[in-house]
């Protein structure tokens, strides 16, 4: 007989290659036939959702304030870059595993890139992080809006990096066998499997509990700034895996793709789709970044009525587009929440 | 089991607390009163780790414990219904009492009949298991600060006026609740505005004004004392 964990566990493995295969072959079928312009909006769409769903997780669920998310996506991009660019051509280029122009070698450096770039995000998420979030109130803020302009400036300022010109000609691992959909899905199911768990669990209620109330939270023994740096060096890191991929498909970054303004961008979604909503999140996400796109007909009044569009949706929809619900699992969530006690109620 | 001595507070360039003393004896129900802004609230949330005392000691079961972040101190034992009742509004009765134990909640059948326990002494939570804590009465609310509170499984209940803001009938089963609950066992540090009904039901009191104790006496002193009645009981 087996086990019934162990039956849980062959399940849960079984599901898990399910998804990936799946995956695989639904990301085959895409990149063989949508056309390249479509094909790059998807994409492009994969890292804002990976972005606005990670800051979802400091700004949403612990209800903290972060503007500067594009400086962590920053971190990921260039230092990922750098390994594939720099680093590997310099210390590696002819190790056995390693040799790029393969799927399996682009496929391992694509990995080791993204190690690199989401540890990179994670240490910077931490060092801004644990100062900042230790005191009550805008500092974070005010600080994350600082970083973001730091790593912007610090980055034109190093010519190893390109200076204000950027990167160019970094090699494309994500998109060899037309894998990239796969990669960004990937990304893009781990950020959103993580924040769906994180809602139905105990962790995830004494989240929630920091954004309700920090005070009565700490009266309530909740390590309320541990919470609040995890989060925030969870959502940072995640950001720094949207950067590496971001550098692994289109090739070339430069210090204007992580300005201010990407982060205004990221933040704005995580309000619009309503702080805290997973599904908001996502939806908006989609939604901002194919609107310019889909705009494109207008000509010169696209930003102005991309803009116009916004201030519509705020105004009349000032809690978001989902408030703070979620599509498909609530109910789900909601059960598993009250459970916790068991069914003494029932 | 809890003594506080010489302690010193400022909020910035504010001094709320002037080297106050207390101590609570295991067993006991102590209560605070003083008129609004003599240093009650500033009292809890120093022994509660939420705010840093510049000065002086507390000691709880024989540690001093002022260094502590308020998580730590809630584990060692120290629970509290904080000003103002502070419920999460956003979510449910239950999920309010079960942020109370949520350190053992992987514990399903104790936190789970812990939960039981709470509705046994608030029957009104009960059946508002499911409805979010912002829609409840001030009572209402008033009882899930205080069932939350005792889900930390405190020896010592610290509570800042709970019955602020009450229909004098609830008033009444609030304080009959504080008294079943140290029967039960719990030490309790009580701070009210409403002298006669806490005097009534505590062991010993303290006064405080401006920062200072200006009386330290058994209740029923206290409720004897001739400046008493006039400043804190209006006769
Ligand atoms: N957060 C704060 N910032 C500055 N001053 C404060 C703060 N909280 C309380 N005080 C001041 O400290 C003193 C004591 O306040 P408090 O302990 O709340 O009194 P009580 O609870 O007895 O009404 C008052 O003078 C009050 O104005
Ligand atoms: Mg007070």
């Amino acid at each position: 007989m087996i086990g019934k964990s162990m039956r849980f566990w062959i399940v849960r493995f079984l599901t898990i290659v399910g998804i990936l295969l799946g995956m695989f072959f639904l990301s085959k079928i895409i990149t063989d036939n949508l056309d390249s312009y479509y094909y790059q909006i998807l994409i492009q769409c994969g890292i804002f959702i990976t972005l606005a769903v990670s800051l979802n997780l400091i700004n949403g669920i612990t209800g903290q304030f972060s503007i500067g998310h594009a400086g962590f996506y920053a971190v990921g991009a260039y230092v990922g870059a750098s390994w594939t660019l720099l680093w590997q051509p310099r210390f590696l280029h002819s190790a056995p595993f390693l040799q790029m122009g393969t799927t399996f070698g682009d496929a391992i450096n694509l990995v080791i890139a993204l190690v690199l770039g989401v540890l990179a995000a994670a240490m910077a998420g931490f060092v801004v992080g644990l100062p900042s979030l230790r005191l009550r109130g805008d500092y974070l803020a005010i600080v994350t809006l600082g970083f973001g302009e730091v790593i912007r400036i610090v980055v034109l300022n190093i010519d190893e990096v390109g200076g204000a010109r950027g990167l160019s000609g970094i090699p494309t691992l994500v998109s060899t066998g037309g894998m990239a959909v796969f990669w960004v899905f990937l990304l893009v199911i781990a950020v959103v499997v993580l924040s769906k768990n994180l809602l139905q669990s105990v962790r995830g209620l004494t989240w929630l509990a920091v954004r309700e109330d920090e005070i009565a939270a700490d009266a309530m023994g909740v390590n309320t700034t541990k919470v609040k740096v995890t989060a925030f060096v969870i959502g940072s890191a995640f950001a720094g895996a949207a950067g590496v991929l971001y550098a692994h498909f289109f090739t070339g970054i430069s210090p204007d793709v992580f300005d201010m303004n990407t982060s205004i961008v990221i933040t704005t979604m995580v309000v619009l789709g309503g702080t805290g909503s997973v599904t908001g999140a996502i939806l908006a996400a989609t939604l901002l970044t194919s609107l310019p796109e889909m705009l494109r007909f207008l000509k010169d009044y696209r930003m102005v009525i991309y803009s116009l569009s916004l201030i519509i949706m705020m105004l009349t929809r000032p809690q978001g587009l989902f408030g703070t619900k979620e599509i498909g699992w609530k109910s789900f969530h909601r059960r598993r929440r009250t459970s916790a006690g068991g069914s003494a109620a029932a | 089991m809890l003594t506080i001595s010489n302690l010193t507070v400022f909020y910035g360039a504010i001094q709320a607390l002037d080297s106050i003393s207390l101590e609570v004896n295991q067993g006991e129900i102590v209560t605070m009163i003083g008129a609004n802004g003599a240093g009650k609230s500033t009292t809890i949330r120093s022994i509660s780790g939420l705010v840093r005392p510049r000065s002086g000691e507390i000691i709880f079961e024989g540690k001093p414990i002022q260094e502590l972040p308020a998580h730590e101190i809630v584990k060692i034992g120290i629970g509290q219904s904080p000003e103002g009742r502070r419920v999460f509004a956003n979510m449910t009765v239950r999920e309010n009492l079960e942020l109370g134990a949520y350190t053992r909640l992987q514990k399903k059948v104790e936190v789970s009949s812990d939960i039981e326990k709470m509705f046994t002494l608030f029957p009104r939570l009960k059946e508002r298991e499911r409805q979010s804590a912002g829609t409840l009465s001030g009572g209402e609310q008033q009882m899930l600060a205080i069932g939350r509170a005792l889900m930390t499984r405190p020896r010592l209940l610290l509570l800042d006026e709970p019955s602020l803001g009450l229909a004098p009938f609830l008033v009444q089963s609030i304080f009959q609740i504080i008294r079943d609950i140290n029967r039960q066992g719990v030490t309790v540090l009580l701070v009210e505005q409403n002298a006669n009904q806490a005097l009534r039901i505590a062991n010993r009191g303290y006064v405080l004004e401006t920062g200072n104790v200006v009386l330290a006496e058994s209740a029923e002193n206290l409720l004897k004392n001739d400046d008493v009645r006039k400043a804190y009981l209006g006769e």
